[in-house]
């Protein structure tokens, strides 16, 4: 019996460990496991199905990601994957590893705030400078060059950054 | 494969998933005409945005009005095959961008409404059409401020820009009471707990454009006359170009898949 459990839960360490080296395409720097989309790996016998969970419902980069899933646990020996979106609860930037937001400010993008959705309409953030570390920066455009990242400049090293927005 | 319109059997919980399917589909397809058009690259790209966000919505939508109706209906057969009379949505969503700030403006009184109802529908009895709502409410969130903040700069601008923001306010006035109206179909649904009462959001819709219109130095037509008809299939003309658009490589290669 104990042996049997070990095996499984090897199996399902493999299983996890491949999905979780899985990188967002646009962010190369992160793993889904960083990003907190990878969700849940379920193993039935020999079969593995993963759980994702999407960061916004037009992402194109989920459907590369899902792939790239399978692709990877092929890699590892699990034949005929399975990659389940689930919706709720809804993927939030709470999720991203402490991991992750170092990995993102170390590629110069500004890490998500902690998540304050209902902000007030017009309310105040402050946002870090990636390279400088600054406080004094201002928004430059609330959508940026991909569904998760706003356009923001520094005032003091003058460079502009991505902001990963909270969500 | 055929490229004749599909028949979709329209239960009530059908009917009212398209309904908001096609709002995000439509209004998404709008915006997607801007790209490569806007006045600024970040507008273009912010625009851009948008138009992903909604038609991400839409296909969660129409994936799970296929679902529901249990038949050989799919997110793309329900986009793709059907056609002007078989749409659903707000007749304020279809209308042509215009100008710059008629589309900010027809995404901001959008905009106000859906961040109001998704929120609301996150409480759904329906777990799918819950989870879908609490993806949708945190997009719409960043679309109503962004659509609000240039009410304000285009109305609170120069003379020019005032003067189309006010002219897009009055064009559009007329097509935002549909957003709020109820038919049979939908109370049923409304009383179990699984869609949201509109009407119970208009006030506090009505708040957020008085007070951004206000900030933006513009006023709010006396007009209380309003427009329906895209719920029940009867659009305005401009609906049925944009579909000629949307729909012309499937109408074209029947079955075609990227």
């Amino acid at each position: 019996m104990v042996t049997v459990l070990d095996r499984d839960g090897d199996l399902r360490q493999r299983a996890w460990d491949a999905a979780a080296s899985v990188v967002d395409p646009e962010i190369p720097v992160l793993t889904i496991a960083d990003l907190g989309v990878l969700r849940e790996v379920v193993l039935d016998g020999d079969h593995v199905e993963v759980a994702i969970t999407p960061t916004y419902s037009g992402c194109p980069a989920m459907n590369m990601i899902a792939l790239e899933i399978e692709f990877a646990l092929e890699r590892a020996g699990f034949q005929h994957p399975r990659v389940r979106t689930v919706l709720s609860p809804a993927w939030t930037t709470d999720w991203m590893t402490e991991e992750g937001r170092k990995k993102l400010r170390a590629y110069g993008i500004a890490p998500p705030q902690a998540s304050n959705s209902r902000r007030a309409l017009f309310g105040a953030q402050a946002v870090a400078c990636p390279q400088c570390g600054s406080d004094n920066t201002e928004l430059l455009s609330e959508f940026g060059s991909t569904s998760c990242k706003a356009l923001w400049r520094c005032k003091a090293c003058r460079e502009p950054f991505d902001y990963f927005k909270c969500h | 494969m055929s490229c004749a319109n599909i028949q979709v059997s329209e239960t009530p919980l059908v009917l009212y998933a398209l309904r908001r399917a096609d709002d995000a589909l439509i209004l998404g397809h709008r915006l997607s005409e801007w790209c490569g058009h806007a006045p600024l690259l970040e507008e273009d790209m912010a625009l851009s945005n948008i138009a992903l966000d909604l038609i991400g919505q839409a296909r969660e939508l129409y994936t799970f009005a296929a679902k529901v109706e249990g038949r050989d209906n799919d997110e793309d057969k329900l986009a793709y095959l059907r056609d002007v009379r078989q749409y659903r949505n707000l007749l304020l969503v279809e209308q042509p961008n215009g100008d710059f700030a008629q589309t900010l403006v027809r995404q901001f009184f959008y905009s106000a409404f859906a961040d109001l109802y998704w929120r609301a529908m996150m409480k759904s009895r329906d777990a799918t059409l819950a989870a879908i709502a609490a993806k949708s409410e945190k997009e719409s969130a960043y679309h109503l401020r962004h659509a609000s903040e240039w009410v304000i700069r285009l109305g609170d601008g120069t003379e020019e820009s005032h003067r189309r923001a006010q002219g897009a306010i009055e064009n559009l006035w007329a097509f935002t009471g549909e957003m709020f109206a109820v038919d049979d179909s939908e109370r049923g649904l409304i009383d179990a707990g699984i869609a949201v009462d509109p009407g119970s959001l208009r006030g506090r819709w009505l708040t957020t454009i008085t007070d951004v219109t206000r900030e933006a130095t513009l006023a709010l037509p006396q007009n209380e006359w309003m427009q329906q008809g895209g719920r029940s299939g009867r659009h305005s003309e401009h609906l049925g170009h944009l579909l000629s658009e949307l729909q012309s490589m499937q109408r074209t290669f029947p079955g075609l898949t990227w």
